[in-house]
């Protein structure tokens, strides 16, 4: 009994190491994770006992009868395409400048870091005046150019909006991708460069023969989380157009927070979490996918 | 030969000063709207309206004491401080302590906790925290500091365990077999002997985890109602709210809560950026 008691009480002590954690984990993340499914079969205005089961009525209304649901979708997928193509394009393209070698790197990958450590917040802020329509310093510029006829309100006007907040969503991205892709170019022997150039290949055969097969993973790791940051944007909207003018920019975060904080509907607040993470692992996967052909091939 | 050679390196140079142009331009559009943010912190509500100068007509600093005060960006930054502090603090001990015990002491079933955490870490789930929102509200913990500091631990932990246990296993295992021969407890091999050596991993959890959380503004929105308990993002869309066109006070607030983190960036880039790269490819 005393050999067992006293190691019973260490190995009860040790526990104690895991505890704080295992707690936190289980109360504020696992918790909330399965919740959300329960809670997503539910009438329920976040407040008041009673909750009306209503199994997977809205799911339906999600997936069928909620257009502006569907219209924030696209607008968020409208954005992460053109941060797909433009925002790592640049990325890449600077990227590529910078791995050969180029006096000041260093420094161009300090300025370009700068913008993605600011918050959505922040950058919100600074961006909507920049946009303004009555005192803002694109159309002021516009102006002096001689183009003042293309002035106006850029984030209050319905042909404009959504892109203008894309434009502030892939400034505040593109160092992050510049960074990733660097170090991918970098982490390429030197060596099968020399050798490829040796036998006479030109710039553009090194690129796409050397440079994009050995880059492809590197590539899918860039474009998944692009996916995954962009469809989930929400502080540069909030600060910028706050989903205006009428639903034009609109996105998942932001309507779920609608539900929940305007609308009191929690149960359907849920539910849409739950229709849009599944959408995002979707979407993941399917990356994942293509990038496995792609290396078949 | 001579004019082969004449044409690469003329070559070079224009493809050199093409790259730089380029670099150069992007750049500007990085820096400029940070410089036409402090510049007009200090204009004068008349100015800032009439002159797109860069440089302000007079150094108005008084629009930082009358933001810090009237404004409520001294509330909001104390706020934000305190935050970051408890966070990344409680982070760091909870996470290390965790990934002591993960690494090292022989609990039945920590294998089976462990891959738990590593799953968490996975699995994306936009609007958790309209679940969580109810949580807190059962746990009386809405509109309270601790409601607002809790959440934001749990979700570093997971990564961050993962990153210490790495750590924790490669420290040789004589370093503490000595000590434990010299009476020093599990609890002190940790504090004093694998948490040093940890240091590394520490500092980049600290630098990402300062970021993270002087930036987050959804939990701040949801979960603290109070002037007096927000943090400065959250200040910033109120500030904004009530006084839209006080935009010299505004962009000295946007200043207040973007200075340290440039700060920070400055001093620790190599270490972020290594972050970064390190866990990417």
């Amino acid at each position: 009994m005393n050999t067992v008691f006293p190691n019973l009480k260490a190995k009860g002590r040790e526990y104690l190491f895991i505890l704080p954690a295992v707690i936190m984990l289980g109360l504020f993340y696992i918790y909330p994770f399965f919740k959300i499914f329960q809670l997503s079969f539910f009438d329920w205005d976040g407040i008041s006992k009673n909750m009306i089961f209503v199994g997977l009525a809205q799911f339906k209304d999600i997936i069928f009868d909620n257009p502006i649901w569907w219209q924030s979708m696209a607008q968020a997928g409208y954005i992460t395409l053109l941060a797909l193509i433009i925002q790592n394009g640049l990325a890449l393209i600077l990227a590529l400048f910078v791995d050969r070698g180029i006096k000041y790197g260093q420094v161009y990958r300090v300025i370009f870091f700068l913008p993605p450590i600011l918050s959505g917040i922040v950058i919100g802020l600074i961006w909507n005046w920049i946009f303004n329509g009555n005192f803002g310093l694109l159309n002021y510029w516009l102006a002096k150019i001689g183009l003042g006829h293309l002035a106006k309100t850029w984030l209050a006007d319905p042909d404009t909006a959504l892109t203008c907040v894309a434009v502030i969503h892939m400034w505040k991205g593109f160092g992050w991708g510049f960074i990733i892709l660097l170090a991918g170019l970098q982490s390429i022997p030197r060596r099968f460069y020399e050798a490829a150039r040796i036998d006479g290949a030109s710039n553009w055969d090194v690129f796409k023969r050397i440079t994009v097969p050995l880059m492809i993973p590197v590539f899918v790791l860039v474009m998944i989380l692009t996916v995954l940051g962009t469809m989930q944007i929400y502080d540069i909207i909030v600060s910028t157009t706050g989903g205006g003018p009428g639903y034009h920019t609109e996105v998942p975060v932001s309507r779920i927070i609608a539900q929940m904080l305007h609308s009191s509907r929690f149960g359907y607040a849920c539910a849409m979490g739950l229709v849009f993470g599944l959408a995002l692992v979707a979407l993941s996967v399917m990356q994942m996918n293509i990038s496995k052909r792609l290396k078949q091939t | 030969m001579k004019r082969k050679i004449d044409k690469y390196v003329i070559k070079n140079f224009i493809s050199g000063f093409l790259s730089h142009s380029v670099l150069i331009l992007v750049s500007v559009t990085c820096i400029f709207p940070l410089v036409w943010m402090f510049s007009s912190s200090l204009k004068t509500q008349q100015e800032i309206f009439k002159s797109m100068s860069l440089w302000p007509a007079a150094f108005n600093w008084a629009n930082y004491v009358i933001a810090w005060t009237r404004g409520g960006f001294g509330v909001y930054f104390l706020n934000s401080v305190f935050y970051t502090v408890t966070v990344v603090g409680g982070l760091i001990l909870i996470s290390s302590l965790a990934a002591y015990a993960f690494s090292r002491l022989t609990l039945p079933g920590k294998n089976i906790i462990y891959y738990v955490f590593l799953a968490a870490m996975m699995i994306p789930i936009p609007g958790a925290f309209v679940a969580l929102y109810v949580l807190l509200v059962k746990l009386g913990l809405v509109n309270t500091r601790l409601g607002y500091i809790l959440p934001q631990i749990s979700i570093g932990l997971s990564l961050s365990i993962y990153l210490f246990k790495t750590f924790f296993d490669n420290i040789p295992k004589d370093i503490e077999d000595s000590a434990e021969v010299e009476g020093c407890s599990k609890l002190g091999i940790w504090w004093h002997i694998a948490l040093p050596i940890a240091k590394p991993a520490v500092a980049v959890i600290a630098i990402f985890k300062t970021l993270a959380v002087w930036n987050e503004y959804i939990f701040a929105m949801i979960i603290l109602h109070d002037k007096a308990k927000m943090p400065l993002q959250r200040g910033l869309m109120i500030f904004q709210g009530a006084h839209f066109t006080e935009y010299p006070l505004l962009m000295a607030g946007i200043t207040i809560t973007v200075i340290p983190v440039i700060v920070i960036y400055l001093f620790m880039q190599r270490h972020i950026i290594q972050g970064i790269t390190a866990g990417a490819v």
